[in-house]
């Protein structure tokens, strides 16, 4: 629901990335988002990059509202609607691998920090990588991969997790990042025959379920989502293809 | 569920539950994911002549209440949404909702959607956030007389005219759609509404102020569609905060011959309507209606 939080703190986590904590005691879990007012400017789907007590969203400047969540800073007000969604659900998997590409790390970390999963963070280059350190407190083994090969495994993440299923065995593979990287990490699972929970992303107004406008296929993103199932998955023609603008057309994603 | 069947003049719907214009109705898709959760219709989003983004984020807040939404008709504009109502009219009866500037413009966007396989019209004449269209034209009884007639003349199929609430006399807005020729008429649009967020000292949404929906606003619209009824001949459809059986029996016996649901799709889930088409069969078999038929109206005697 509608809720006005204080901002009490502001980590710079790259040259275009930082996370701002704020208290809050609604119940949230790990892979759900809140809806975040910027006044003036818009409002958008951040996903929670903490979700005890303390919650925080990572945000990555990208654009006008992004640029200007970052003139925020500790003490000043925000408003939140939420927490929205499903999240992942991590009941009863005993070994989990996590794979982030570039600022969908920030989704995945709360589940990271409850479950203590193994963790690919992947990103074009070195300096795009970020919340790696936070991972650590929590995970044994968190490996990096950069396209461009400045830091890590030289590859995209997709590539690095399909060696690390196939040599640690995984129950569960949960990812977040772009979308045409979901799609191949989505294959790679099912060629490797290991379960996935993928957490998606469109064009969201209301985040709750009403207006429709998020949908992906007929599945609204916000409510029946944003983490979806290897099965389910399977079943949604517009994955990887298709989304849709403000308007409600179409946009091919390639 | 045989029991649930309803006509709206020459129209026949499984059930008398029909989705709402805006929500979960933008996509084909969507509109067929409806019809499978128990919704005897459904209504589009409002499509105009043009792809229109609506207005900026924050769009929609919740309230104690209900929602508050001011989206300023976002749609993708009727040639693309040609392919929409085609997957969805496979599956069910789908009723184009269109908005236009004058009656030149309703009249063409109707005359689009009965070619592409629409079963009804119906013409946002009450939409409370978008300049220049909704309610600034449905406020006005001569222009919905106008908007109407102009219709009228140029499709075959039904017209459907959606009234506003924010007005002093809706049975007027009512009297001039039927004047126009109307087939059937629904109410209610959402109440005019504005969220402030006190610690940031501003309206929420990003066009000040919106439509309010959901439970807050049923008592509203329930008195609407009895006052409609009292003064129509031709049918009601009512819509306004149903988010259970009883409150579709309530409008059913003000008078409406079918309902509308919006917000109890984001409030319960699509689930919502095959949930009330149980409860109202459960109500009908312990008090002795046959058909919904019979209880429209029944609060009038």
């Amino acid at each position: 629901m509608n809720n006005v939080v204080k901002i009490i703190g502001k980590t710079r986590e790259s040259h275009d990335t930082f996370t701002f904590d704020f208290k809050s005691d609604i119940p949230a879990k790990p892979g759900q988002f809140v809806m975040v007012w910027i006044p003036g400017v818009d409002e958008i789907p951040m996903s929670l990059s903490k979700t005890g007590e303390v919650k925080s969203i990572t945000v990555k400047g990208i654009g006008e509202a992004t640029n200007a969540l970052h003139t925020m800073n500790a003490g000043d007000y925000m408003r939140i609607r939420g927490p929205y969604g499903n999240g992942f659900d991590l009941n009863g998997k005993k070994k989990i691998l996590a794979v982030a590409g570039g600022v969908g790390a920030a989704a995945l970390l709360p589940a990271i920090a409850e479950t203590g999963c193994d963790t690919v963070i992947g990103a074009r280059t070195e300096k795009e990588i970020i919340l790696d350190k936070q991972a650590k407190d929590y995970s044994n083994n968190v490996w990096i991969s950069t396209d461009d090969g400045t830091r890590g495994y030289h590859g995209n993440a997709v590539e690095l997790a399909k060696e690390k299923i196939i040599s640690e065995k995984y129950d569960l593979v949960i990812g977040c990042g772009p979308e045409i990287m979901l799609f191949f990490l989505h294959k790679a699972c099912k060629e490797l025959k290991v379960d996935c929970q993928l957490s998606l992303e469109r064009h969201m107004k209301c985040g709750t379920g009403v207006c429709g406008c998020c949908v992906i296929d007929a599945e609204r993103v916000c409510k029946d989502g944003p983490v979806f199932t290897s099965e389910q998955l399977d079943g949604l023609s517009d994955f990887g293809n298709r989304k849709r603008d403000e308007c409600g057309c179409i946009i091919n994603l390639r | 569920m045989g029991k649930l069947k309803v006509a709206v003049g020459k129209l026949n719907f499984e059930f008398p539950g029909i989705v709402a214009s805006g929500i979960m109705d933008e996509t084909g898709d969507s509109m067929v994911r409806m019809f499978k959760s128990g919704a005897g219709a459904v209504v589009t989003k409002s499509i105009g002549s043009k792809p229109r983004p609506g207005h900026s984020n924050p769009t929609f807040t919740e309230v104690e209440c209900g929602y508050v939404n001011a989206m300023g008709l976002p749609n993708p504009g009727i040639d693309m949404f040609e392919k929409e109502i085609k997957t969805a009219s496979s599956e069910g009866p789908v009723i184009g909702s269109i908005f236009g500037g004058d009656e030149k413009e309703f009249a063409y966007l109707a005359s689009r959607m009965e070619e592409f396989g629409a079963v009804a019209v119906e013409l946002n004449l009450s939409c409370p956030h978008a300049a220049g269209y909704g309610a600034e034209i449905g406020s006005d009884p001569e222009m919905i007389v106008s908007v109407v007639s102009e219709v009228k003349s140029s499709v075959d199929i039904p017209v459907w005219a959606k009234l506003t609430p924010n007005t002093s006399s809706i049975q007027a807005l009512g009297r001039a759609a039927e004047k126009g020729g109307a087939d059937a008429v629904v109410a209610i649009n959402t109440l005019k509404a504005m969220v402030i967020c006190p610690e940031l000292r501003k309206p929420v949404l990003s066009n000040k102020f919106g439509g309010l929906s959901g439970p807050g606003i049923k008592p509203v619209g329930v008195r609407a569609v009895y006052d409609l009824y009292s003064s129509l001949n031709i049918p009601v459809i009512g819509v306004g905060g149903i988010t259970c059986w009883r409150d579709a029996a309530e409008y059913i016996m003000a008078g409406a011959s079918a309902y509308q649901m919006g917000s109890a799709i984001g409030i319960t889930g699509p689930e919502v309507f095959n949930e009330i088409n149980e409860g109202l069969v459960s109500f009908m078999k312990e008090h002795g209606y046959e058909t919904v038929k019979e209880m429209v109206g029944v609060a009038h005697e």
